[in-house]
This record gives C-alpha cells, structure tokens and sequence, in this order.
C-alpha cells in the first residue's frame, strides 16, 4: 500500500509577517521555512504505520509543489522517513492550480491514500485536499484525526460536530487530517539524515492549469488599543467594563 | 440570479453560525439584486428551518432521506451542484469548519467556479469580485479576486454576526438524481454526544494554560465557566500533558475560534496560541509576568496568581448575574 503526503513549505510559526512589492507579495526576507505543521504531523503518523510491520504501508511518496527552494524541506520530509520525494517545479499559483498539480501525479502513479493537512500556514486555503479529490473522483474523508489498519482494511476516524465517526474506505482516498493524526511530530536523527541524501527528489514539470483566484494584496490587521490593566481588588471594574464598554456579557 | 446558503444540518437543529449565514447571504443577494436561497440536507422539522426566514431567506431547498444524515463529501456535493444549476445560483457559501472546508473545495472543482475560504467581511467589489479573508493564521488578511463567473465562499464563523430581515418564506422539496451507490465509502460507527456545547460555538470560552500549574487546579476556572455559560478550553502544552482532553485545545494547530469574550488564564501567549484565539471581539488575561506576550493582543488585564484571582472573578460575575 502507498501513501503520498503532500507538503506545503511555509514560514515558521513565529514569523513575523511582513508584505513587500506594494503589499502584493510576502516578503521572504530572514524566514525559516518549515513543513506545514499539520503535513509534517500526517507524515510523522504515515512514517510510524510504515514501521509497524503489521499495518499494509509499503512506501510513502512526499510531494510538493514549488520552486527549488523548497527542496531543504523536501529533504527534511525524507530524513524523516518518506521513501522519495516529488517536487511540481512551479510557484503554487492558487489552490485550483496545485490541486492540478498533485492530481496529474496521482493519476500516473496509484496510491491507496493521499494525504493532506487541513490548511497551510500561509494563505489557509484549506483547498487543495478536498479538489484533488474532485478532481480524481474519489472519496474524501476530512477532519481526520486517527486511522487503523486491520488486515488490509481501514478505518479512518473523523471529528464531526459532537463527536467522532467512522469511515471505511476503498480504493484511493483524500483524507485531509487534523490535530491528533499524530501525537508529536517526528524530528529526524542523524541516521535519518545520512539517509536523505541517497534517497531520490524527483523535480518533474508543471501542467497547464486555469487560475480561479488571485491574490491582489495583503494587509496586516490593524494595531490594537493598548492593554486595560484592571486593578486586582477591583474586579467589578473589569466586569462593569465588559458588560459596557466590550458588551460580551 | 440567487445565492445559495449550504445550512449544515446539526442532527436536526439549526445553530447560530446558520443565521449568521443566513444574514451573509442576504446581504450578498440584496447587493446583486438577487434572491437569497438556502440548501438543508437529511432530517430536519420544516418549523426549525423555517426560522431562516427572519434573517432574509425567501426559498429553502430541502432534500429529506436519512441517508443524508451522514456526510459523504462526494455525494453531498454533487447534490449541491445539482442544485445549483437548477438555481441558477451565482454565489455559494459555505460556513468555515469542517463541513465547508469537506464541501466547497469539491464543489470548486465540479463549477470551476473560484472559492475563497475563511473571508471575514462583505465583498469589496463585485465587479471586479474581489473579498478579504484571513491569512497567515490570523497574522495578516489577503484580498482575493474571483475569476470565475460563479463564485464559492466559506464565512469566518462569528465575523459577521445577526442582521434581522423577515421575510415570507417557502420550502421547496427536491428530488436528487445522485445515489450513494457506487460511492466505496461507508459509516461503521458513530460517537456523538448531542448535548455538548461545542467550542466553536460558544460565545464565551475561559482557557487555561500551564500557569494552571497541574489538572488539579482546574475546579475554580471550571467554576468560573459555569458562571458566565462559557465553554472551557486550554493552551497545547496543557493538553498534550493530559492535564486536559485534546478537544480543548485552541491554536494554530488546534481548534480556532472566535468567541465574543475569551478569557486566557495563565497562558503566555505564544503566538501559535494567539493565532487560533485572535478573532475574539475582546480578550481577558490573567498573569503573573506583567512581559508576558499575551497582555501585547488583551484587551483587558489582570495582573495576578490565577489562584487567588480567579475565585474572586467567579464571585464578581456572580454578583453581576445577581445571585
Ligand atoms: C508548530 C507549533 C505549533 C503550535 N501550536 C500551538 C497551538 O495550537 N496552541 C498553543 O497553545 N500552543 C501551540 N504551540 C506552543 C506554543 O509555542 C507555546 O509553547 C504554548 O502556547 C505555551 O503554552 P502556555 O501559555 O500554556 O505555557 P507557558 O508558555 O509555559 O506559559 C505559562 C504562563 O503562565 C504564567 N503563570 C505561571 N504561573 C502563574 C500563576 N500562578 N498565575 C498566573 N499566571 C501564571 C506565566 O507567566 C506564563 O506566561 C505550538 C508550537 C509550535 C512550535
Ligand atoms: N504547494 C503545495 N504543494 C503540495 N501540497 C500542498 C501545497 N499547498 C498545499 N498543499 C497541501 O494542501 C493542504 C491544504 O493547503 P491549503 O489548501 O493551501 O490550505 C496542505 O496542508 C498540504 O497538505
């Protein structure tokens, strides 16, 4: 059984975010780029089922689509276990665009599961898994935070309002995961490294796709009013302040 | 023209994120001089969408059978496109959770029709459309054109609030030619507590970080979120520790909210914290660092040990919901 799990590079949780060209582009200057956190959790948990010699997964692809700067990434996702790497040698143009992406890839190649977390750190789409699925035609399962095998079957559990259900699946499935999929995300030891390098990064050519959106600016929200600090003996300060001045309660 | 309002179905109960959907999609169709319509699937008393009307929708459609009541993403939308075309819908929205992020992006696809998700605020043109959504977790907005004749959004919960507009309603039944058939997915188990009030919806939410200092400590916050009708929740170490279930987790990569008052007990306020608890209306933290980041996005302030604090902030709401 194969997994694919798709990354998306993205700066640094930390980063300060900061717009250049007129506030038409992020300005990349000084950031750390890192595997979005919820992509480096789905292959951290793909990773560990791989190791667990009772569950079916033979191979896990990674694939990213971008510029060859984000290859430091792509080499991080291999130290951390996945098989090989793909990377789509474009700018990920909007989400419709990736989506074609990955999807023309999957068709030439199969895949049981392909992978996606629920958003990326930067523009928070939360697109690309749900149209890649569409555009396959196959079953998406989202919110996912858990999946077992048994035998060759599996069940995927998904977070709905309330509570949880469980999905069984057949054939390729989209299933786009949340917090929980795995608990910590793995980080890579020197082993794991080592064997990054030899492990292939394939760089193959974008296909022609439509742009359904486009970005036109970016702007930062507004600063905010400075802090009201309320004297700890007076607290009906505070709720007199938010029933009148907030108006929450 | 119209626009169609997907209404999530919440076992059989509409909530408030609906009507403020609802009230986004009027919005949008007195804009276009169009007629706002709303899309509800499974079971559903005709009294409990009939309340859609107050907030500016003139058609329901409604599409009965139980099998409805489990969301198979793949179905559910090419029902939603049937419907669409049927309408001769301009504009879909979504709500921005689970169900929007499983819907809309396959119904992007099946339309071709542009989708943005997470948009906070009307259009700010429509010709050409262009919205504002959220970006960088909160940390930044982007504005965004759709190029696409048809246009598919998912609505920022608590962004927009209730606008009033009643209307004469009627429901319209459809008959969907989609079938579940030779979809290879299927349910196998269900763990639903109905009663429980969910995060994303609570108006209120007091959360409570590792200044807590252990599980142990929790009764007084919980006291305190009995008091105000709020929900509880917690930072990442907290739950990731056990001192708290993983359901409570806000942030970056835990749940993100937008309550009308979060109050952050004994929360630093690291800014993967802050990125899931930015869009509350107005932000109360409780800490003893007076340098603590958190107090850099509060509103209000309280320097402190949540210990002695929080008990006397219990008795002060008290006394204001006067008992
Ligand atoms: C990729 C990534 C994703 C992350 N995602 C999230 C996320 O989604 N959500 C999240 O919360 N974190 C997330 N984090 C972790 C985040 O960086 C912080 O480590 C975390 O938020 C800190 O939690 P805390 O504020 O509870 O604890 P601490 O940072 O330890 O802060 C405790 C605070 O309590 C105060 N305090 C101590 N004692 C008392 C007392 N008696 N009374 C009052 N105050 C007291 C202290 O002054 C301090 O400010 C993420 C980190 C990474 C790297
Ligand atoms: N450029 C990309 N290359 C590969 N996968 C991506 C890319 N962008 C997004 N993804 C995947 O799609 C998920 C959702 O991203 P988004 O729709 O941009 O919020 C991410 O968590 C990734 O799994």
């Amino acid at each position: 059984m194969k997994i694919l799990v798709c990354i998306s590079n993205v700066p640094d949780t930390t980063t300060k975010i900061k717009f250049t060209d007129k506030q038409t582009r992020f300005d990349p200057t000084g950031v750390q780029w890192i595997i979005n956190p919820w992509d480096e959790l789905a292959l951290s948990r793909s990773v560990d089922l791989k190791e667990d010699s009772s569950n079916p997964v033979s191979e896990i692809t990674v694939i990213n689509v971008g510029t060859s700067e984000t290859e430091p990434t792509l080499r991080k996702c291999l130290a951390i276990g996945a098989d090989k790497a793909i990377r789509i040698d474009s700018e990920p143009k909007d989400a419709f665009f990736t989506a074609q992406q990955i999807a023309n890839y999957v068709q030439k190649e199969s895949f049981e599961f392909v992978v996606f977390g629920i958003e990326s750190g930067d523009y928070n789409g939360s697109s690309v898994g749900g149209m890649v699925a569409e555009i396959l035609g196959v079953p998406s399962v989202s919110s996912v935070s858990d999946i077992k095998f048994n035998g060759s079957s599996a069940t995927i559990e998904r977070d709905v309002d309330g509570g949880k259900e469980y999905m069984q699946v057949q054939g390729t499935t989209v299933i786009v995961v949340q917090k929980g999929f795995a608990k910590e995300p793995r980080i890579p030891n020197m082993r794991g490294i080592m064997m990054a390098r030899q492990k292939p990064l394939e760089v193959l050519a974008a296909i022609d796709s439509e742009l359904l959106t486009e970005i036109i600016e970016f702007n930062l929200p507004e600063p905010k009013a400075k802090v009201k600090m309320i004297d700890p003996d007076n607290l009906q300060e505070l709720v007199a302040l938010l029933s009148k001045e907030a108006k929450v309660l | 023209m119209s626009v169609l309002v997907y209404i999530e179905n919440f076992g059989g109960k509409l909530k408030k994120q609906n009507f403020e959907l609802a009230s986004f999609a009027s919005k949008l169709a007195e804009s276009t001089n169009s007629t706002a319509k709303a899309l509800v699937l499974g079971t559903i008393n005709n009294a409990e969408i009939e309340k859609l009307n107050q907030f500016g929708i003139e058609k329901i459609i409604k599409v009965e059978g139980e099998s409805f009541n489990i969301r198979i993403n793949k179905v559910f939308t090419q029902v939603i496109e049937e419907v669409v075309l049927k309408e001769n819908v301009s504009m879909v929205l979504f709500p921005d959770n689970n169900t929007g992020k499983a819907l809309a992006p396959r119904l992007s696809v099946r339309l071709r029709a542009g989708f943005v998700s997470g948009v906070v605020s009307l259009p700010e043109s429509y010709n050409p459309f262009i919205i504002i959504k959220r970006a960088f977790s909160g940390k930044a907005f982007a504005k965004v054109k759709i190029n696409t004749p048809t246009k598919i959004l998912s609505l920022a919960i608590n962004s927009f609030g209730l606008h009033e507009k009643p209307v004469t309603l009627k429901i319209e039944y459809f008959e969907t030619q989609v079938s579940f058939a030779d979809v290879p997915i299927k349910m196998v188990e269900r763990k639903v507590s109905e009663n429980k009030v969910s995060l994303f919806d609570a108006d209120i939410v007091v959360s409570g970080g590792r200044g807590m200092r252990g599980p142990e400590n929790w009764k007084p916050l919980e006291d305190l979120a009995t008091v105000l009708g709020a929900a509880t929740a917690c930072s990442r170490p907290v739950s990731d520790d056990g001192w708290r279930s993983h359901d409570e987790h806000v942030g970056q990569t835990g749940k993100i909210i937008a309550p009308n008052l979060y109050i952050a007990v004994g929360i630093s306020g690291a800014t993967q914290h802050v990125a899931g608890v930015s869009r509350s209306k107005c932000l109360v933290a409780i800490n003893t660092d007076s340098d603590a980041p958190i107090f850099e996005v509060a509103n209000y302030g309280i320097l402190g040990d949540v210990q002695k604090i929080l008990p006397k902030l219990t008795e002060a709401f008290k006394a204001f919901k006067g008992d």
